[in-house]
This record gives C-alpha cells, sequence and structure tokens, in this order.
C-alpha cells in the first residue's frame, strides 16, 4: 500500500547490509556534534591501553586518541563517551554506526583494512610479539632460546608467529599452551615454562601480575607486525581525515617540541611550525570542518604524542614500556607524521 | 499383690548415649573405617581452612587507599575498598548516587516486606512492588524528568544492573511463562503450537547468542537512525529466554495435579480461567517452587553474560577493575569479592524457597 515506505525499509535494511551509510544522512561530524560527544569503541579492559580507573573514568592510550578527536570536534577532551566493545563486536558496532570511531588495540592487517568497510587512520602502537624470561636465567637475546619451554595462548597468531621464528632460526622449543593471559602468567610464575610469548604490550602488562614484577625481563627481539591503531567507517572522507589528523598533531606536536605544559608559552612561538600547528598561521582546520585552534585544543588537553605515551604506558606508568618502534623518527622510531601545512 | 504395682522413676540415658562425646562416638568414631575417614576429613579441613583465614582475615590489608598501602602478606581488601562505589554502582555519577540508594533502600524493603509474613497489607504491597516501584525506579535511576539529570544506560553497572536485570527478567519471565505453559497444555491448535515453537527456539538457542544477536546483527538490521538501547535489547532477550525456561518448570507442575481435579471443577460449572485460576495453578505452582527458585538462580547467575555485550554487571565491573594499571596483580581478591556477592544472593534464595515449602506444605510431601 504505502510504496515508499516499504522502499525506504527496504532500502535502509540493503545499506546497512552494504556497510554504507545512507546518502542522505548527516555526516559523522554533524552527527557528533549534534550529540554533544564522541562514541568511541574501547577495550573494556586492556592494562595501559583502555581499563577504568577509581574515579569511574576510562585511563590509556587509546582513549587518549578518543579524547584527540573529541578536542579536535568538539573543542572539549572530555565529551566522549567510551563504548566497550568485545574483540568479535567491534567491527559490527564500527559499521552499524553505534560508534564513530575505534581505538581498541586493533591490529591494522590487509583483510582487516579491505573487506570490513573500515579505513584505518594510522599506526598509534607499533606492537609486535616479544618474549619474557625469567631475569635469574641470564638470557640476554632471544637467539638464546633454543630447547627452552615457551608458555602461550591458544588461537591466537602467537603460537604461529612462535613456531616460525624457531624454526627460521633452527631452534627447537616446547610449547605450553593456555586460554587466557592470566592463566599464562600463572604457568610462568610457577615455573611452567621458561618463557612467556605474546604482544609485547601485553607482556609488559603480564609482567605486572607477578608477585615481583623484577623477577621477570622483556627480551629486546620483536618478530611480528602488529601495528595498532584507530578505525573509522569507510564513506566519510572529512571524518576519515579528523581521525587521523588528530593522530598527526599528537606526533607533530611531539616533534615541534609542543606538550601539554608549554603549549600555551608556545602560542608565542615564532616558529612556523609551530605557528601553523597552533593555529596561527593559517586556518589548517577548515578543510576538514574544524576551527582554527583544533590542534591547540588537542594539546591543551591531551598533550602531545610523548605525554599520552609516558602517562599510559612508558615511564610514567607501572609499565615502564621504552619508545623502542613508537619512538619519533628522528628518534630511531617508526613514528612520522606528514607535516601541518 | 497385683495392685501393689509402683512404677520406676525415669532414670536418664545411660552417660555413654548422650552428650557431644557419645554424639562423636556414635557417628564419627564407630568404627576403624569412619575413624580414618574422619581423620583424614579433619586433616584436609585443616589444609584447606588454615590458609584461607590466614589470607583472608588475619594477613589481609584493611586499611589505605593505594596499592603502596598493601604491605603485608594476606588478601589486599584496600582494592575493594577503593572500588566498592564502582562495584555497587558501575559509572553511575558519584552526585547522582542518592537516587540509586533510594532504589537499593525500596527494592529490598519491598522484598523484605513480601517475605516476612507477619506484615499485613500482602496484596497491596505486591501491587506497588510490581506496578507502581518499577516506574518509579525508572524515574529515579533514568531521570530526564522532575530536573533529575539524565543518566543513560550506559553508566549504570556493578550489583546495581546484575539485580536490575535479574529482577526484570524473574517479573517478566514469571507470567509468560504461565501463559505458555497454559498454551501448551490448550486443545487451540493455533495457540499450542505457537508455544511449542517459541518455547522450543529459545530453549533451543544458547543465551549467549541471544545476547550476541541482539547486541551485534540487531542494529545492523535496523536503520541508523532507529537504535534500541543496549540494556533495553539486552533484558528483552533475557526475558523471552527465561520465559520458555519457566514454561517448562510451570508445565511440569501442572502435570503433577490430577486431571480430576480440573474436572470436579468444570462439574461445578467453573470456567477455563476460574478452573485454571483457583483450583489447578494455587496447587501447581506451591509444587513448582523448588523447580522456579532454581530458574530464578540459574538467571541470577546468567546475567553475568551480558559483560561480552558491554555492560558491565558484577563481575564485568570487577573485571574491568582488574586492568587498571594502579591496581594489577589483585584478580584474586577481586573474584573472590564477587563470588562472596553471589553467594550471598543465591544462598539467601535457596533458603527462603525452603522456608517456604515448609510454609506452605499442606499434605504433598512425599
Amino acid at each position: 500500500m504505502n510504496n515508499q515506505y516499504r522502499y525506504r525499509g527496504v532500502a535502509g535494511v540493503l545499506a546497512a547490509a552494504l556497510l554504507l551509510p545512507g546518502l542522505a544522512m548527516a555526516t559523522t561530524l554533524e552527527t557528533v556534534k549534534e550529540r554533544g560527544a564522541l562514541r568511541c569503541g574501547v577495550n573494556a579492559a586492556q592494562p595501559g591501553f583502555s581499563a577504568l580507573d577509581d574515579e569511574d573514568t576510562y585511563q590509556g592510550l587509546d582513549t587518549d586518541i578518543c579524547r584527540a578527536v573529541a578536542a579536535a570536534a568538539l573543542g572539549e577532551g572530555a565529551r566522549v563517551e567510551f563504548v566497550p566493545l568485545d574483540s568479535v563486536e567491534r567491527f559490527a558496532a564500527l559499521q552499524s554506526g553505534e560508534v564513530d570511531v575505534l581505538a581498541r588495540t586493533t591490529t591494522w592487517t590487509s583483510s582487516r583494512d579491505t573487506t570490513l568497510g573500515l579505513h584505518f587512520t594510522g599506526v598509534s602502537y607499533f606492537d609486535g610479539q616479544a618474549f619474557m624470561v625469567a631475569s635469574d636465567l641470564g638470557v640476554q637475546s632471544a637467539r638464546e632460546l633454543d630447547g627452552a619451554a615457551v608458555c602461550t595462548q591458544s588461537g591466537t597468531t602467537s603460537e604461529l608467529n612462535l613456531a616460525d621464528y624457531f624454526r627460521r632460526h633452527d631452534m627447537a622449543f616446547e610449547a605450553v599452551v593456555f586460554d587466557a593471559p592470566e592463566q599464562s602468567i600463572i604457568g610462568f610464575e610457577e615455573g611452567r615454562c621458561d618463557v612467556l610469548s605474546s604482544d609485547s604490550s601485553q607482556l609488559y602488562a603480564q609482567r605486572m601480575q607477578l608477585a615481583d614484577p623484577d623477577m621477570a625481563v622483556v627480551l629486546p627481539e620483536v618478530i611480528s607486525k602488529e601495528p595498532l591503531g584507530p578505525a573509522v567507517r569507510q564513506g566519510d572522507d572529512q571524518w576519515f581525515n579528523i581521525v587521523k589528523w588528530s593522530l598527526y598533531a599528537l606526533l607533530n606536536a611531539e616533534e615541534l617540541g609542543v606538550s601539554q605544559t608549554n603549549v600555551d608559552e608556545m602560542l608565542e612561538d615564532d616558529s612556523p611550525e609551530v605557528m601553523r600547528l597552533l593555529g596561527r598561521d593559517g586556518d589548517f582546520g577548515e578543510g576538514m570542518g574544524l576551527n582554527a585552534d583544533w590542534a591547540y585544543q588537542i594539546i591543551k588537553q591531551v598533550g602531545n604524542y610523548a605525554d599520552a605515551f609516558d602517562r599510559s604506558v612508558g615511564a610514567g606508568s607501572p609499565f615502564n614500556i621504552g619508545r623502542g618502534l613508537n619512538a619519533l623518527w628522528k628518534d630511531g622510531g617508526l613514528q612520522y607524521a606528514p607535516p601541518i601545512r | 499383690m497385683i495392685h501393689n504395682k509402683t512404677m520406676i522413676d525415669q532414670r536418664p540415658a545411660p552417660k555413654s548415649t548422650i552428650g557431644p562425646m557419645a554424639w562423636l562416638r556414635g557417628n564419627l568414631f564407630n568404627g576403624p573405617v569412619n575413624t580414618l575417614f574422619t581423620l583424614v576429613g579433619l586433616y584436609v579441613l585443616y589444609l584447606l581452612v588454615v590458609p584461607t583465614v590466614q589470607w583472608a582475615i588475619i594477613d589481609a590489608n584493611w586499611v589505605g587507599t593505594t596499592r603502596e598501602d598493601c604491605t603485608r602478606e594476606g588478601a589486599c581488601w584496600v582494592f575493594v575498598k577503593a572500588r566498592f562505589t564502582q562495584f555497587i554502582y558501575g559509572l553511575y555519577p558519584r552526585s547522582e548516587l542518592w537516587r540509586a540508594n533510594i532504589v537499593f533502600v525500596g527494592f529490598f524493603a519491598l522484598i523484605a516486606w513480601l517475605a516476612i509474613p507477619r506484615l499485613p497489607l500482602k496484596r497491596w504491597v505486591a501491587v506497588f512492588a510490581l506496578v507502581v516501584f518499577p516506574v518509579i525506579a525508572y524515574v529515579l535511576l533514568h531521570g530526564g524528568h522532575f530536573g533529575l539529570p539524565r543518566v543513560p544506560t550506559h553508566r549504570w553497572g556493578g550489583l546495581m544492573l546484575t539485580l536490575l536485570l535479574a529482577s526484570v527478567g524473574m517479573i517478566g519471565a514469571l507470567p509468560i511463562g504461565i501463559v505458555l505453559a497454559l498454551g501448551r497444555r490448550s486443545s487451540m491448535p493455533i495457540v499450542k503450537s505457537f508455544s511449542v515453537v517459541f518455547i522450543e527456539f529459545w530453549r533451543g538457542v544458547p543465551l549467549i547468542t541471544v545476547l550476541f544477536m541482539a547486541s551485534v546483527m540487531l542494529p545492523l538490521f535496523l536503520p541508523s537512525d532507529l537504535s534500541v538501547d543496549r540494556l533495553i535489547r539486552a533484558l528483552i532477550g533475557i526475558t523471552l529466554f527465561q520465559s520458555a525456561y519457566m514454561a517448562e518448570v510451570i508445565r511440569g507442575g501442572l502435570q503433577a495435579i490430577p486431571r480430576g481435579q480440573d474436572e470436579a471443577a468444570a462439574a461445578l460449572g467453573m470456567t477455563y480461567w476460574k478452573r485454571m485460576g483457583l483450583i489447578v495453578m494455587p496447587q501447581a505452582l506451591k509444587m513448582m517452587i523448588p523447580g522456579i527458585v532454581n530458574t530464578f538462580i540459574s538467571l541470577f547467575k546468567d546475567t553475568t553474560l551480558v559483560m561480552i555485550i558491554g555492560l558491565f554487571d558484577l563481575l564485568g565491573i570487577v573485571q574491568a577493575a582488574l586492568s587498571d594499571s594502579r591496581w594489577l596483580g589483585f584478580s584474586l581478591e577481586g573474584y573472590v569479592f564477587a563470588a562472596f556477592v553471589f553467594w550471598i544472593f543465591c544462598f539467601s534464595m535457596s533458603r527462603y524457597s525452603q522456608y517456604l515449602e515448609r510454609r506452605l506444605n499442606t499434605g504433598h510431601k512425599r
């Protein structure tokens, strides 16, 4: 009877099925502004990346990315609604529009980038599989691990990477497999294995669960590539740019020495890069539909990349993870942001 | 002579058959095998209880606010203390906690009123608890009216959410379950087949799948400007799932009532609803108490599954707290606390159902 209505219903289902937002729909930026808050999909409990603190707020590197985007888009970094997501649910939540950004320790891989209807906007943390050994063994490098018993988790890529690595270096190992990280750390502590292998960010968190964290050290070798980054839905390039450049603003700020503590003094700085970053020379927010001070707001409210890193996982946190691959390119790491110009 | 019979005074039982010593000898040490088992049992108990008490009470840390205050060997209850508000209310705004407190007090007061037989006006209190109180609780918790700031449901959590899910599931499932059970025994083909299909469908699917469908798949099928609150989706899923189980428990009770009861009532000219409401159901429900309470307890524990759809019930919020970098490594304390709270609720439900059975026992005990 009501053809138009029926047509709309079918179109809605089709659009959802094709994972594309409808043509006449508001852009993500407009939706976020109207709502007054950014919806950010995070891990429910990942030490150092997103975890609830005593005061009911989420803290961690991923949550700081969310705050940076909110600071750029809304001018207020605190206006984030964190949506805790399961590892299976996360992509559906992004596709269906339940969250605007997904910052949930998600590894950027070709299949995720090309088949799930989403775009990764950059790498917020270069992770990779590593090894942790008891410090009294005196092992300095993973190459000395021939014949070791290695604790790992079942059903993860860690198990496969492990086999590859040991075969490539012509070493033998015995796998001791557990279901969950809480179990594998207990196995390691009880001496069921000499080595614990997992993504390095997780190893540092597991290390803190030992009765004496100093009894174990994480070896420098990283045997797999796990670039973690925020992702957005396909089909809204403006929003893609906002999230991408929020991350780049964090990195550029660190490179130019602008931090949360000195950002107001840096407003007086007359170096052209700093003036462009803080919106005093040119308006680089305009192209994204943002205010000229978008990057200033990010730095003022969240800090630069080094601030966020130290606070969450680095020297200012219990994990004390070194910058390593996550150092800026000029310090020998991989973090490199295109210039704001 | 025969009339001169005198009664010998009653004498106390021999010393060897009364008192604790006799009880011990009669029950624990009556023979070499029992003696051996008693001694082994006592030793195992000693091995378990002493370190537990040592850890949980004697060596435990009770005072302080940070992990640095946990200097002694035993449990660090400081962690639970620091997180207590979060465990009970989830992320409910701290300035609005009084609203949740009113609901908590009302909830427990109503349950106590209904559970204690001496208190009057049961019928009115029950109507109030089922009709008026949920509305008051919703208005208070959710806000948005009468000048109360709105608290979106994603900030609800902890024990509050567990109790909410469980009580809505229980209160919703009971009437739906009764209707489905009657429907399944009905002679009307459409009603009967609908009930059978409904019950078998929901019983054939795991709860975790129901929740997953509700949270992951449903939004993909709905137009994106129409979004149903996560909590509502979980509540509907749990209630429908539970009502199928409830229906089967109730059908079991109905089948235990002899057919003659129904037929006698019919012979007196009673209508179907009168026969069910006045004759069959009162007898059946009494016998179903253990089954219904069993379903309630399992539902109470099943609510923790909402964790996978990003709602923080009591267990979920404890797990979330465990990953805070300032409190890493206190998982044992967290889980012990959650287990203790769950135990309190499940055990009280179980004891109350036993009490109720005794009180309503009018000759069906076999």
